[in-house]
């Protein structure tokens, strides 16, 4: 709190005592209301100390009923600023008054605050002015109404009946067509017109309904827009209807090669607004099959890189190994890509008898197998002349993007969530960061199969030193709870009935938590209004803002470098799109 | 030979073609499967060979869709094409001796020139569909098949110079005493690589770059204009397989406990199974890479071998 303190005096000190109110929240992060005129001005300043635009996000405050310790307003929006040196976050806030409000907007500071802005836009209908493009980002150009907002309809059933007549069809079709005019690009160049070619939603190079417009000289890339929100299935508003509880699923389904680690992120946010301490047993459990699950997303990324530089093989052999590690996690979870295992304040059940069986036949058996990948793939020569000096981005581009995991670590920064800022326990265990030179790339995937070897000496020290002890914390708000006493104790029984048939009622705050996910950091920031549902819940993924600097790295290459670099990028539709 | 003998041997030629063409679906895919750790096609009939059979049906089933917006003749034609310049292609191939279509003294050069066709069937199918991708499929293909062209033509001149001939019958006589893959390894390699480009196989199957392109020159095509192209290339693959067992592995000469035309087969298979395996382990290089390697490095190497190669012909004659 030092640091936080002489950030705020520094900050009084040149805008004025009155410029800033502080809000405790209970992730101890620095939170401070600012007013709208000041906001580019003070993001201005604190660039130079927090060069990171970690997030952006919009929340609807109309129906906030906890407003202690924050200045009335009817929208809010948040910035969450990332300084590397500190080590430490910082939360801004605007406070914004009537329907449809605006504000300036931050994208002449913030290269990745453009989609930002869209997305604030898109889901809460804030204005940004100043936006070079304010459209809608996730949702079809034709949606009325923006669906973050309290009155937007959470559910098909409160919406009217869905039709889809013709001539809805043909408006449908119009609006998807692309139009360059739109995006400030020309049609032709001095002696030759360019091409726009359409790649995606439906392709095999893009893993995933991701649509990118290139415009093309020949087969050289002028400039691209990826379209995204193909996958958008509302995650963050269903959040607001699901019970605390219910919403781990969910979770699973967001980055969704990352299976529980997506529950971790949200439920070390959960925990640190009921105050739950968990045992060590559950710390480390969870941190075993997040490092198994942490491998088997490098694997499908490992296999579909070979598979999109044309290599056929490699993909067989990666999932053949995915499947012995959904066997573990199977055996473990009951099932294999979403276990949906987490829970608030522990896990759904103990360790099954024999676990440790399997674990170490597959640490003893993995580091051959990977050596055999990594000859076959990143030794190759050819792969070696398909990766190398593309899609190259420096470490500034990579903050001013907002790159984080494997491609921030390729350009020789050492930073991981886990070792820089340890959750769950990631400090008890002694492993290494990885990290490349060059940027591009080949050096992301040199990166990505040294985290695989890294991850198994963590999974290797779960191995060794599982603690004794409960699966679940003893705790009121531990859903479901332990259920040992409710026979004995009325005050447990009640506790029990309640968090099962109601669901905890987590008190109110506010608290985002970051974890280093198999692609970068993933956060959720979730309001509780004390209610049995979030108030609101943001989900920052990492694939978002690395999606986003596409574009950027891939301008003067050619269509097949592009599948490169969209390989090394390594993302998923559902982590872009939520 | 009658006249009727001729039309047997064209006959027989063109059945067992057109077979391998087809049972090669079987091939590829058992040994891919086998080199990948997956069983691949198992179920129809014994080891799955009836896939052969229910692939052709569905291939003569399906929705022969030509789109509205494609040049139509043009489109028709293309498919044709392919099939068309390939088959002529094993008009001179000897596949033992007496078996022959068609004995010609500029065999080789009729074989270049009809591979050279193949490139008009790429590029009017990529352009005939009027769709970009299949257009920039087109394109890549043209040059890449004129760049490699050269270096083919180049690649085998080492043996005409050897064997003194045009006609592939003489060249296999030639290699009586011993193989020309050994006199001649520089040609063998280029030209097997400039084969693999010629069909357009992976490494080199830029033209139709799945991951990138889609299909690309054939991506609008389907039903049995698709199976043209499909067979086009395996049928490509045979070719390129025979005619370097014909110029560097003598033909069907071989020990005598086998007949010559088995010995020419199981060389063929050789080579086709190594197209296959190249297949399963070898990335794509980028369109202009690949075009970089074949000027910048195949064809000074070819050029090279074809000055030293005609130095120590006149030194021997000398």
């Amino acid at each position: 709190m030092q640091d936080a303190n002489s950030i705020l005096g520094h900050l009084q000190y040149r805008f004025g005592n009155d410029a800033f109110q502080q809000q405790p929240t209970v992730d101890g992060i620095l939170t401070l209301w600012v007013g709208k005129d000041s906001i580019v001005s003070i993001i201005q300043h604190l660039k130079s100390s927090h060069p990171f635009l970690y997030d952006l996000c919009g929340i609807d405050e109309r129906d906030r009923a906890r407003k202690e310790n924050m200045p009335p307003a009817d929208f809010s929006v948040v910035y969450h600023l990332f300084s590397f040196k500190q080590n430490e976050f910082i939360r801004l806030k605007v406070a914004l008054f009537g329907e449809y409000p605006t504000l300036p907007s931050i994208t002449s500071i913030f290269k990745n605050a453009n989609w930002y802005e869209r997305e604030v836009f898109d889901m809460f209908g804030i204005r940004f002015d100043g936006h070079p493009y304010l459209k809608r980002i996730l949702m079809p150009t034709t949606w009325k109404g923006h669906p973050l907002r309290k009155e937007h309809p959470a559910r098909a059933t409160e919406m009217g009946p869905f039709q889809y007549w013709d001539e809805k069809d043909d408006i449908e079709q119009e609006a998807l067509r692309f139009k360059p005019e739109e995006w400030g690009m020309q049609q032709h160049s001095d002696d030759a017109d360019f091409m726009f070619l359409n790649i995606g939603p439906q392709h095999p190079g893009t893993h995933g309904v991701l649509r990118i417009i290139l415009q093309l000289d020949g087969e050289e890339i002028v400039d691209a827009v990826p379209e995204i929100g193909f996958h958008h299935r509302g995650a963050e508003k269903m959040g607001e209807r699901q019970s605390w509880h219910t919403y781990i699923p969910y979770t699973d389904r967001v980055d969704y090669l990352g299976g529980v680690m997506n529950n971790l992120a949200y439920l070390l946010s959960v925990e640190q607004m009921a105050g739950i301490k968990v045992p060590d047993r559950v710390k480390v459990i969870r941190v075993m099959l997040c490092e198994l699950f942490r491998i088997n997303s490098h694997l499908v990324w490992f296999g579909t890189f070979a598979q999109d530089l044309g290599q056929l093989s490699p993909v067989f052999y990666m999932f053949t190994q995915r499947e012995k590690i959904f066997d573990i996690i199977e055996a473990i979870c009951g099932d294999r890509m979403h276990p949906n295992w987490f829970r608030i304040g522990g896990v759904a059940q103990d360790l099954p008898n024999g676990w440790e069986v399997l674990v170490k036949e597959f640490v003893d058996h993995f580091p051959k197998e990977l050596k055999q990948y990594n000859n076959m793939v990143l030794r190759n020569s050819l792969i070696k002349a398909r990766t190398k000096g593309i899609g190259i981005y420096t470490l500034e581009e990579a903050i001013e993007w907002g790159v984080t995991g494997p491609g921030l670590r390729a350009c020789g920064f050492e930073w991981d969530f886990r070792k820089k800022r340890p959750y769950s326990g990631y400090e008890m265990f002694d492993f290494d960061i990885p990290i490349a030179q060059n940027g591009d790339c080949y050096d992301r995937s040199v990166v990505r199969v040294e985290e695989m070897r890294q991850s198994l000496r963590i999974i290797e020290q779960c191995l060794k030193n599982m603690p004794a002890g409960s699966y679940k914390a003893d705790h009121p708000l531990t859903t479901p709870p332990i259920k040992k006493h409710t026979m004995q104790d009325i005050e447990t029984l009640i506790t029990h009935f309640l968090n099962v048939s109601w669901g905890p009622v987590i008190p109110p705050g506010e608290a985002m938590s970051c974890i280093e996910a198999t692609k970068g950091a993933n956060s959720y920031y979730l309001i509780s209004d004390g209610n049995t549902m979030s108030y609101r819940t943001r989900i920052r993924t990492p694939s978002f803002p690395h999606m986003q600097m596409v574009p950027y790295i891939s301008k003067g290459y050619t269509v097949a470098d592009l599948l490169s670099i969209l390989g090394s990028v390594d993302y998923v539709l559902a982590d872009i799109d939520r | 030979m009658t006249v009727m003998q001729h039309i047997w041997i064209v006959l027989g030629v063109l059945f067992v073609l057109l077979n391998i063409a087809a049972g090669l679906i079987w091939v590829e895919r058992r040994l891919l499967a086998m080199w990948q750790d997956r069983l691949g096609p198992n179920r129809a009939g014994p080891l799955g060979i009836f896939i052969v059979l229910a692939d052709t049906l569905k291939l003569f089933f399906k929705e022969d869709w030509i789109p509205p917006f494609a040049d139509k003749w043009v489109f028709i034609l293309a498919p044709a094409i392919v099939v068309g310049s390939v088959l002529m292609s094993f008009v001179i191939i000897p596949f033992a001796p007496g078996i022959v279509v068609a004995d010609l003294n500029i065999g080789l050069l009729f074989f270049l020139a009809m591979s050279s066709l193949g490139v008009y069937s790429i590029v009017l199918g990529g352009w005939a569909s009027n769709n970009k991708y299949a257009l920039l499929g087109a394109l890549r293909g043209a040059s890449q098949m004129i760049a490699y062209e050269v270096f083919m033509g180049l690649s085998v001149m080492g043996v005409v110079m050897l064997s003194r001939s045009f006609n592939l019958i003489d060249i296999v006589a030639a290699q009586e005493n011993v193989w020309f893959v050994v006199t001649q390894p520089v040609g063998f390699v280029i030209f097997f690589i400039a084969g693999i480009a010629e069909t357009h196989r992976l490494p080199f199957d830029i033209p139709e770059a799945e991951s990138e392109l889609i299909a690309g020159f054939h991506a609008e095509y389907s039903g049995m204009k698709f199976g043209m192209f499909f067979i086009g290339e395996y049928m490509g693959i045979t070719l390129i397989s025979a005619m370097t067992v014909t110029m560097f592995f003598g033909g069907w000469l071989g020990p005598a406990f086998l007949p010559p035309v088995l010995w020419f087969f199981l060389k063929t298979f050789f080579f086709i199974g190594l197209f296959i395996l190249l297949r399963a382990s070898l990335p794509r290089p980028r369109y202009d890479q690949l075009i970089e390697y074949g000027w910048k490095i195949l064809l000074p190497l070819v050029l090279v071998n074809l000055l030293v190669t005609g130095a120590i012909a006149l030194w021997l004659k000398s």
